[in-house]
């Protein structure tokens, strides 16, 4: 039988493949900060989900996803504050070939 | 200020505060309050050791309010084994980064304040007790870290800096999609409670949330084949902050996968410890032989990093056990203490010469003897001879394969000491042996020379002293 928990798990643990794999496969720097918040998403629909699982809602992973999406937003704008940086300096926005000498 | 749980509070308030201050305060200011902190801390550090020899682990309830809403801190003698490694190698890298950074202040002025939120982060994530407060503990270091490896300013240590911010936040992205998992599986994400009902019954979504885990958690130790961020990002900073990254941050994420393998996922470790430990001999070979054929010195001991960190992995199919706690333990902080020195003395040799390369060290030895002496110092903990820690921790890992008829660990063991003899004599050969360039060397201050001398000596001596680090470990093995 399919309950909404298992929905809201099952779309949640899709958006986070989606996310991670254009994390890891895309070149553009801003579509990687992208990609990193639809993880995000994704795992914060899970946990949004399984706090409606109970009858009475449970607030623990309300905590837990309002203090994932701070932790977010710092990441994310310190992730732009780098991509600026890099654009300034070089005038891309991917990261160049692996020096590895 | 008596119980270890308070004690554990503060060595987090701490750093918090010269980390903040070193906002208002810049350059010489900054530099002695968070050297004055960090001295604080050290004591706090082992006094807390001390204590819990005599009384035990302790927990204590932030503010009051206790889980599952508030935040318990719980300290054991696991925790404050990496607190005392923490506090004390920091101490020592603060002490030698004042001087290194004199005069670049404006460019590494915020240098104080990151190292004070990383090491605030680092002493949470030894003490935390749930899961969830682990993962806030773990972006902290991380984008402290990447904070620090972008202060070059560079072209390149940006790059490095994203490369590294990216596979940070996709390791610890999987690790909380399994924490999410196993909060739907248990409703509960305190490790204390998690213990027993993970030994009761494992579902099928545990096992796909630990396996999540895992791979995000190996992401940020670098294990190979996810080491790619690893040698840009600690080769390109300037050496303190390579030093930090190499000697303490790795080893941040790897203390979450101890922990939460050798007691609470423990019932999981059956069937498939085989993978991360063929991942970490791989990592031995791979990361040596990258480091022998490296052509610059930062390179090479970055490369070394990835080396040493599989020897951690090798552990897993010992786990669980006091043996196996006690190896990892040992290695921690032999490779720890060896690896600040190696950075520590690098940095030396690049401001002494002006440049970063191997043919760059030509007749060095005659110039700069006790920075070349630490270098080798630490190359013989990094290799594991006697009588340094890193033989200490490469015995016991060897006397518990063998206990355990794991013998191929043994043979990768051996085979690691071989090739770690091979990159560390290869920049002692390059020093000692081609006569030296009429280039001008640097005068370098004293203190960077000897500070890089107190780590290497400290990482040699630790193996004659190494019973009362592993007794630490007894009261937590036993209990």
């Amino acid at each position: 039988m399919i309950n909404s928990s298992l929905v809201f798990t099952i779309t949640g643990i899709v958006l986070f493949a989606m996310g991670a794999a254009a994390v890891i496969m895309m070149n553009n720097l801003l579509r990687r900060i992208l990609a990193f918040n639809l993880m995000g998403s994704g795992i914060f629909l899970v946990l949004v989900g399984l706090a409606q699982r109970q009858d009475a809602v449970d607030p623990v992973p309300q905590a837990m996803v309002l203090t994932g999406i701070v932790v977010a937003v710092a990441a994310t704008a310190l992730a732009l504050a780098l991509v600026r940086k890099l654009h300034a300096l070089s005038g891309r926005l991917d990261l160049p070939r692996r020096d590895n000498g | 200020m008596g119980d270890p749980g308070s004690l554990a509070a503060w060595l987090i308030v701490l750093p918090l505060v010269w980390g903040s201050s070193s906002f208002v305060f810049f350059g010489k200011q900054a530099a002695w309050t968070a050297i004055a902190g960090l001295a604080v801390q050290t004591a706090l550090s082992f006094h807390l050791a001390a204590i819990l020899m005599e009384s035990g682990p302790g927990v204590h309830r932030v503010g009051g309010w206790g889980a599952p809403l508030g935040i318990d801190l719980a300290v054991d003698g696991l925790s404050a084994a990496l607190l005392i490694l923490t506090q004390t190698v920091t101490l020592t890298l603060a002490i030698y980064a004042r001087t290194y950074f004199l005069h670049d202040e404006s460019k590494y002025r915020h240098f104080w304040s990151l190292t004070g939120f990383l090491i605030a982060g680092m002493n949470a994530l030894f003490v935390s007790a749930d899961l969830f407060n682990l993962y806030v503990t773990l972006e902290i270091i991380g984008l402290a870290a990447v904070g620090l490896v972008a202060m070059g300013g560079g072209v390149n240590q940006i790059a490095a800096a994203l490369r590294y911010l990216f596979a940070t936040l996709l390791g610890s992205g999987a690790y909380l999609l399994g924490v999410a998992l196993i909060y739907g599986a248990y409703g509960t994400v305190s490790l204390e409670t998690l213990t027993p009902l993970i030994a009761n019954h494992v579902p099928r979504v545990v096992w796909f949330a630990a396996g999540l885990m895992l791979v995000g958690l190996m992401l940020k130790t670098a294990l190979f084949p996810f080491h790619y961020w690893l040698p840009p990002a600690h080769s390109g900073a300037a050496a303190p902050v390579s030093a930090l990254l190499s000697a303490l941050v790795v080893k941040a994420s790897f203390y979450l996968i101890m922990r939460l393998w050798i007691e609470t996922f423990a019932p999981l470790n059956v069937g498939y410890a085989w993978l991360p430990a063929s991942l970490g001999a791989a990592a031995i070979l791979w990361g040596s032989w990258k480091a022998i054929r490296a052509d610059r010195i930062k390179m090479l001991i970055a490369y070394s990093t990835v080396a040493q960190l599989g020897y951690l992995f090798l552990v897993f199919p010992l786990l669980p056990g006091l043996k196996a706690a006690q190896v990892i333990v040992m290695q921690i902080y032999a490779h720890g203490l060896a690896k600040a020195a190696m950075f520590a003395a690098a940095g030396v040799l690049v401001k002494a010469t002006g440049h970063d390369t191997m043919s760059g060290l030509a007749g060095t030895a005659g110039r700069l003897p006790l920075t070349l002496f630490s270098f080798g110092l630490a190359g013989t903990t990094l290799m594991g001879l006697p009588p340094s820690s890193g033989f200490l921790s490469k015995w016991q890992l060897i006397d518990a394969a063998l206990a355990d008829g794991q013998w191929p660990l043994v043979v990768i063991v051996l085979a690691g000491g071989l090739l770690a003899a091979v990159y560390v004599f290869r920049i002692l050969s390059f020093a000692f042996l081609l006569p030296p360039t009429n280039e001008k060397i640097a005068p370098i201050p004293r203190s960077l020379e000897w500070t890089a001398f107190v780590l290497a000596g400290a990482s040699v001596v630790l193996g004659l002293r190494g019973v009362e680090l592993i007794g630490l470990l007894i009261p937590w093995g036993a209990g």
